[in-house]
């Protein structure tokens, strides 16, 4: 489209005008109108921006720009300026054909309702005149009609079943869709050799509306999955893509993380993740290594310190001397922990495959038996025949079909209302098995960000001084700093001459008196830390002029109902289990204070993942609740896991359920509605068992007629989706 | 029975219309963003003509 738009002549004028290019942009925290009309207005207003739109299902930002009058990061800055990260993609390498097997399977369900609304309407008309006389022209000429829609929509719509029908056939096995290939096509088949002798019998309407009911439940099921595959690669895409590298020149270029070798220095800027693992050429900061470690607390890191891959550099810009890098850095190893931890989940064959495993070979036997008994009873291969395909056209696994995707889809909108982005299809189905949950501590349990616990010790003053300061700086405790200090001060604090020393704090000047705020050695505050005892937990020191410096002490902070969430969770009859890489003190204290028996400290990535393997081989269905990097392989190894939307991109990714906001209660709610959807899912296989214990004797009896298989058919669709509209009223 | 002959043509012919609508709705995109579409509804001023991708709303 481009070349076309350049290749037409343009005035001299506007020769300077290039053709759009468009970008791709992957968005986070879109969520309602407000948040598209910010970015599409103010792009819209940005010099050199042609278009953009942004899709709110996908997450994804079009931006259509001008070369020469803007730049790709530019707009990215621009976007995330306004509060919502973007990060750019290529959509061809998330391309993998699932947005066209969507369309497909709607135009085919286009079309098959389509088809069943008229050959319908042509059926009731054949049907009522069973009893007012209509003539047998009359009917001949309406099945006639009813062949001309059936057939080319069968042929259309009922591709998706043939294709995977012809697949399993290939593979020698049996799957649902061999039996529903199987009675459309008879169906479709037989009625039209019946109209063509002028009988008084077609299934056409039949075969059409069987179409229309499980493309329906087919296209729900597959909506589930794109929607959880969209999240799962959503996060991927946001893992960084390019590295600065330094050449020998001092030149810095972009490099694709992939393409990084060993030797090779890297310019991390301050708020930028590092790609590779290495030690420090030049330059001090401070490490946030949460998502690694599960540490809380930032490393200060100078020239030839150790510094590992995904972990953010805070402070200041260092340049990083690369020791290892993709396949060797401590994140592929974790990454590779969590792909053999996956092994086992795989193992996990879902109900509604379980179901169709009995379900697909029992058809077949029962249709087989049909024609059998009924051609030695009578001799008369055609109405044995035509009864056979009575039997297979009720028994289709309409009812069955629908069974999973209705609920499912119920369960996840009611999910997503409280917060939880449902990302494996079946993971509803596994978290309803659990009976143990297992906790992460930092960031799970607690929110994994400090706050200041002393500050009714702290003169007033003395807290907005540090806070002003604070607000210069993006160490987590001066951020805790800022956000403990009153929002509602309008004294303006004047300060000159901040700088921020990595590794020790800030320093200002204030109406001429120096002014430091930092570890206690930056503050001079040795003498006041002895006397005052050993600290208590992470502390900054303000040191105002010639004064005793203020203590600020933080913590860590339990979620607010941490302790209500377990104690439904137990009620629900979970056991509850914590397992943290954090000191055995800090580990004991928190399960203390909210009555977890069993806890494990000081546990590294490989021992969580033994851990839920042993649990696993007592039996338990485990849930792991974790957000660091260090949970990943240990979210994969268990039955279900969730994580918070905070974790580490690679955790989410493990994980079959991302919770938000800053409360531990979507926890007990997701196991809650997967009981309760599992629940309706089983209703739903009882209610088609027992809809073919009614219908099935029939049809072998050979009382199935059109009217009777469509009204069989109808009923029992209707009601399977009613049940699993039921879930929305479960409290 | 005669009005069959009108009838069943002009049944056929209104359930294609709307299959050939259904269709040229789906080409178009405009089924890209259910969600999005949702929430846009409630937007004051749309955006400009031309600011769009495939569908234009109508001029203000």
């Amino acid at each position: 489209m481009n070349q076309v738009t350049a290749a037409t002549p343009v005035p001299a004028a506007e020769a300077t005008t290039a053709s759009p290019e468009t970008l791709h942009l992957m968005v986070e925290n879109v969520h309602c109108a407000g948040c598209i009309k910010r970015i599409e207005s103010t792009l819209a207003n940005m010099p050199g921006v042609a278009a953009s739109r942004v899709n709110l299902s996908t997450k994804r930002l079009r931006v259509d720009w001008l070369p020469g009058q803007t730049t790709p990061d530019a707009i990215a800055e621009t976007v995330s300026g306004l509060g919502f990260p973007a990060r750019a993609f290529d959509p061809a390498a998330l391309q993998d054909g699932g947005e066209a097997e969507d369309r497909r399977l709607l135009k085919a369900m286009a079309v098959a309702g389509f088809a069943a609304a008229n050959v319908m309407l042509l059926s009731v008309s054949v049907w009522s005149g069973h009893f007012s006389g209509m003539g047998g022209a009359t009917r001949d000429l309406f099945h006639w009609v009813s062949a001309l829609i059936a057939l080319p929509a069968v042929v259309y719509a009922g591709m998706p079943f043939f294709a995977s029908a012809a697949r399993a056939l290939a593979n020698r096995a049996l799957n649902m869709d061999v039996p529903i290939s199987l009675a459309v096509i008879l169906a479709a088949g037989m009625s039209l050799q019946q109209t063509m002798k002028g009988a008084e019998h077609a299934y056409f309407d039949a075969s059409v509306t069987l179409l229309f009911f499980l493309l329906i439940g087919r296209y729900l099921d597959r909506r589930a999955r794109t929607k959880a595959r969209s999240a799962a690669t959503r996060l991927l895409g946001l893992r960084a893509a390019t590295a600065m590298v330094v050449g020998s020149d001092g030149r810095q270029r972009a490099v694709a993380t992939t393409s990084l070798v060993p030797g090779m220095v890297l310019a991390v800027a301050a708020g930028e993740r590092l790609a590779a693992d290495g030690e420090i050429a030049t330059g001090r900061t401070d490490m946030d290594t949460s998502l690694v470690t599960g540490e809380s607390l930032p490393q200060a890191a100078a020239a030839g310190d150790a510094v590992y891959a995904g972990t953010l550099n805070l402070t200041a810009p260092v340049e990083v001397r690369i020791t290892a890098a993709g396949e060797d850095t401590l994140l592929a190893e974790i990454v590779r922990l969590m792909e053999a931890a996956e092994q086992g989940r795989a193992k996990y064959v879902k109900l509604a495959d379980r179901a169709a495993r009995i379900y697909a070979p029992a058809v077949h036997i029962l249709a087989a038996g049909t024609l059998a008994g009924w051609w030695w009873a009578t001799g008369d291969g055609e109405r044995a025949l035509l009864t056979a395909v009575a039997v297979l056209i009720i028994t289709c696994p309409c009812a069955l079909g629908l069974a999973v995707p209705a609920v499912q889809v119920v369960a996840s909108g009611r999910l997503l209302q409280r917060g939880v982005l449902l990302k494996a299809a079946d993971g509803l189905e596994r978290l309803a098995q659990a009976d143990h949950v297992v906790f992460d501590k930092t960031g799970t349990l607690t929110l994994g960000e400090p706050a200041l616990v002393n500050a009714g010790d702290i003169p007033p003053h003395s807290l907005r001084l540090a806070a002003a300061l604070a607000a210069h700086s993006r160490h987590p405790l001066a951020r805790a700093l800022v956000k403990a200090a009153p929002q509602d001060d309008t004294t303006r604090i004047d300060l000159t001459d901040i700088t921020e020393t990595p590794g020790c704090g800030l320093s200002a000047r204030h109406g001429g008196r120096p002014l430091r705020l930092g570890s206690a050695a930056w503050c001079h505050a040795e003498a006041t830390a002895t006397d005052t005892g050993a600290p208590a937990g992470p502390e900054f020191w303000l040191a105002d002029g010639d004064d005793t410096p203020v203590r600020f002490v933080f913590a860590d902070r339990l979620r607010d109902d941490a302790r209500d969430t377990i104690a439904r969770l137990r009620a629900m009859g979970l056991g509850i289990e914590l397992l943290s890489g954090d000191r055995e003190d800090v580990v004991r204290a928190v399960a203390g204070e909210l009555g977890i028996d069993e806890w494990r400290a000081q546990c590294p990535p490989a021992a969580k993942v033994q851990r839920l393997k042993d649990l696993a081989a007592e039996g338990r269905h485990v849930v792991m609740v974790g957000d660091g990097l260090n949970d990943a392989p240990a979210l994969a190894a268990g039955h279900a896991s969730l994580s918070p939307a905070t974790a580490a991109d690679i955790s989410q990714t493990a994980a079959d359920m991302v919770f938000q906001g800053r409360s531990l209660a979507p926890v007990a709610e997701a196991v809650a509605v997967a009981r309760a959807a599992t629940r309706h899912v089983k209703q739903n296989f009882a209610l088609a068992l027992l809809y073919n214990v009614i219908a099935v004797p029939i049809a072998v009896a050979g009382f199935a007629t059109p009217l009777v298989a469509a009204v069989a058919m109808s009923s029992s669709s209707i009601l399977v989706t009613l049940n699993a509209l039921r879930l929305k009223l479960v409290k | 029975m005669d009005v069959l002959i009108y009838l069943i043509p002009a049944a056929l012919f209104l359930g294609l219309i709307g299959l050939g609508a259904f269709f040229w709705a789906l080409k178009s995109g405009q089924f890209e963003d259910l969600d999005g579409a949702a929430e846009r509804i409630l937007m004051d001023d749309e955006d400009k003509p031309g600011t769009w991708f495939g569908i234009h709303p109508p001029c203000h």
